[in-house]
């Protein structure tokens, strides 16, 4: 796997797949049994820590007690023996750059948790590290702060064009911030690319039901041509769906649809599949319907709530799903 | 309303009353075995000496202070410096002050090594580092001059392996004596640092680390100064007891390598010279207190300096 320079990539998954693992790799807290890490073509898995152009924020912070702001900032310059002046002006140019001037001679615990967040990341950037490592910093923040700061962090990584490694189990902090996503499970890494990809074209059940919502259908493969398929749905209809890259899958196979690219239709013609809507549960922007299809699996749809229409649907009637061609994606497994 | 705050102020003035009474039994100790004494041995100090020990009561005199550091000729009264005394001062604090650091030395990676084994573990290893408590000081003093000694085990064997030909001289020198306080005081060290190492959060040296911080440079700046606390606590743990140590000194120092523990024995003893004796050990409890003023000073200062 490679991470390019001036990216924010994230590596994704839930808690004990190794993605912390893979990041102290690259910190240098943990040497690998086999294998390479390189940085711009140099190995360095068996470096320590304090040799690598590596920082890392911690999910604790890890911001030194026994001194102040400034000093936990300016931590990493002094040990790389820069000079007192030019040291004192890039703690304060950081201490801008996260916006906590006025902080600067507190002592750490006598700040907020956010503070403390920006602290961490003011004292990992300060060195211009080649890579920045992010261990699921935002995780013991409140939503709304964690909403800001996930902004805060996208622009610092605009602003100083360093490369960002940030390891989260939150999908919907990877897939806002990320340029580009590794989504890992049982210490393997599963798919890498953007967002869109990860969203719209899962590789594997494993990442289409850990990223989002989806419903899987069994399926059969009738024709494929390019990186499409023809395949009927075990609940009946026929549609396009999108294949993985570089396969021609044969015979069964399971497609996913995300439930807000499935519509519902009358029961006519344009439906795909029907059966009758079970539930209709709201959720202030959308509402779930959840359908019980003929083969008597469920089938999510969502829909975007209209402020001026009630969709009028009630539990118990017959309702069509439509899937439009393109909107399903063939799995790999 | 009135009444309210009546009752309310008295059920205050009940509750004072109360804490009193809880803390009695604890300030009855404090007084009965540390002040009341203490202040028995000021009063002998400044009082007339009994001619077979003991003080001739109520006759007061400043004698006993006077032969802390001067002594008068018995032929032609010319008052000196009682050169003896001082000198055992200044061994006795130089003394002290070395085994507190060969014990900070040897302790500080043992307490390290212990804080950062599994959890577990840990109790294991502390259990071992307890172990000599067990012995009595005596029995243990006795056993290192078993070793020690001039046809002890660690001479004769060295001499059957041929690699001396006559016994080294160890017991009976101050480095006899510091053998035998670092040892017997080692624990005392190692309990408090791994008391203070235990809780340091070793991601903080991760953290240092990741910094560009090289080993030596975490542990002078992020965990010496963290567990300066268990520091300056193993320090005046292992500090007191030597400076006023006296078993150790008589037993591995032998008769001429004294300490004021042994020369205010001395006092008490053949001396028969009680004032004396009282002024050495309220001497001895002075030193021990600016000592430990000074010392509680430059470690918060340099705590302070870190961070």
């Amino acid at each position: 796997m490679a991470i390019r320079e001036n990216e924010f990539f994230t590596l994704l998954g839930p808690s004990g797949c190794g993605k912390t693992t893979l990041l102290r790799l690259i910190a240098g807290f943990e040497y690998p049994d086999e294998g390479e890490i390189l940085l711009n073509g140099r190995d360095i898995a068996l470096l320590a820590p304090h040799e690598r152009p590596v920082n890392t924020v911690f999910q604790s912070y890890a911001l030194f007690p026994h001194m102040t702001v400034g000093q936990n900032i300016g931590f990493g310059l002094e040990m790389l023996g820069k000079p007192r002046r030019e040291i004192a002006a890039r703690v304060d140019e950081m201490l801008r750059l996260v916006r906590m001037e006025a902080l600067k001679d507190r002592r750490t615990s006598q700040i907020s948790g956010g503070q403390q967040q920006r602290v961490a990341l003011a004292r990992a950037l300060a060195p211009q590290p080649k890579v920045l490592l992010l261990d699921e910093p935002l995780s013991a923040l409140d939503y709304k702060l964690r909403k800001e700061m996930q902004i805060e962090l996208k622009r610092l990584q605009h602003e100083t064009g360093i490369t960002f490694i940030f390891v989260t189990h939150d999908q919907e902090e990877a897939l806002t911030m990320s340029d580009r996503i590794a989504v890992m499970s049982g210490g393997s890494i599963l798919q890498v690319g953007t967002p869109r990809d990860i969203y719209d074209r899962p590789d594997k059940r494993f990442v289409a039901d850990f990223i989002g919502e989806a419903n899987f259908l069994p399926a059969q493969v009738l024709s494929s041509a390019g990186d499409r398929a023809k395949v009927t749905l075990g609940a009946g209809g026929e549609i396009l769906a999108g294949l993985p890259h570089g396969t021609q899958p044969q015979g069964q196979i399971t497609v996913m649809v995300r439930p807000e690219h499935a519509e519902i239709a009358g029961t006519d013609a344009d439906a795909t599949l029907s059966g009758t809507l079970e539930s209709a549960v709201y959720f202030g922007t959308d509402t779930h319907l959840n359908v019980r299809l003929g083969d008597g699996s469920n089938f999510v749809v969502r829909r975007q709530n209209d402020r001026c229409a009630d969709h009028g649907f009630a539990p118990g009637m017959p309702v069509g799903v439509r899937i439009r061609d393109g909107a399903a994606q063939v799995l790999r497994d | 309303m009135t009444q309210a705050q009546d009752i309310i102020r008295a059920a205050a003035r009940r509750d004072i009353r109360n804490r009193w009474w809880l803390s009695a039994p604890a300030l009855v100790i404090i007084f009965l075995a540390a002040i009341g004494p203490l202040f028995v041995v000021v009063l002998y100090s400044v009082m007339v000496k009994g001619d077979y020990g003991d003080v001739k009561y109520w006759q007061f005199s400043g004698q006993g202070w006077f032969e802390v550091l001067f002594e008068r000729d018995m032929f032609d009264n010319t008052v000196s410096f009682a050169d003896a005394h001082l000198s055992i001062l200044w061994r006795s604090v130089k003394l002290a002050a070395i085994t507190t650091i060969v014990t900070l030395i040897l302790g500080f990676p043992t307490a390290y090594f212990i804080a950062t084994r599994p959890r577990h573990r840990r109790d294991l290893w502390l259990f071992l580092i307890t172990i000599p408590f067990w012995t009595n000081l005596l029995i243990r003093t006795f056993a290192i001059q078993e070793v020690f000694r001039n046809e002890g085990l660690l001479n004769v064997a060295l001499m059957r392996t041929g690699l001396i030909d006559q016994p080294i001289q160890i017991m009976f020198t101050d480095f006899a004596i510091l053998l035998g306080m670092g040892y017997v005081y080692l624990p005392l060290m190692v309990l408090p640092l791994y008391a203070s190492l235990e809780k340091f959060d070793f991601r903080l040296a991760e953290a240092a680390a990741d910094l560009y911080a090289n080993s030596s440079r975490v542990l002078r700046r992020i965990i010496v100064p963290m567990v300066m606390p268990g520091i300056v606590a193993g320090s005046i743990l292992v500090f007191v007891p030597s400076l006023g140590a006296y078993v150790t000194p008589r037993l591995l120092g032998g008769g001429k390598n004294l300490m004021l523990g042994n020369l205010i024995e001395l006092q008490f003893g053949q001396g028969r010279n009680w004032p004396l004796g009282s002024a050495l050990s309220i001497s001895l409890t002075a030193i021990v207190m600016l000592s430990l003023l000074v010392y509680v000073r430059a470690a918060s200062k340099t705590e302070a300096r870190h961070g």
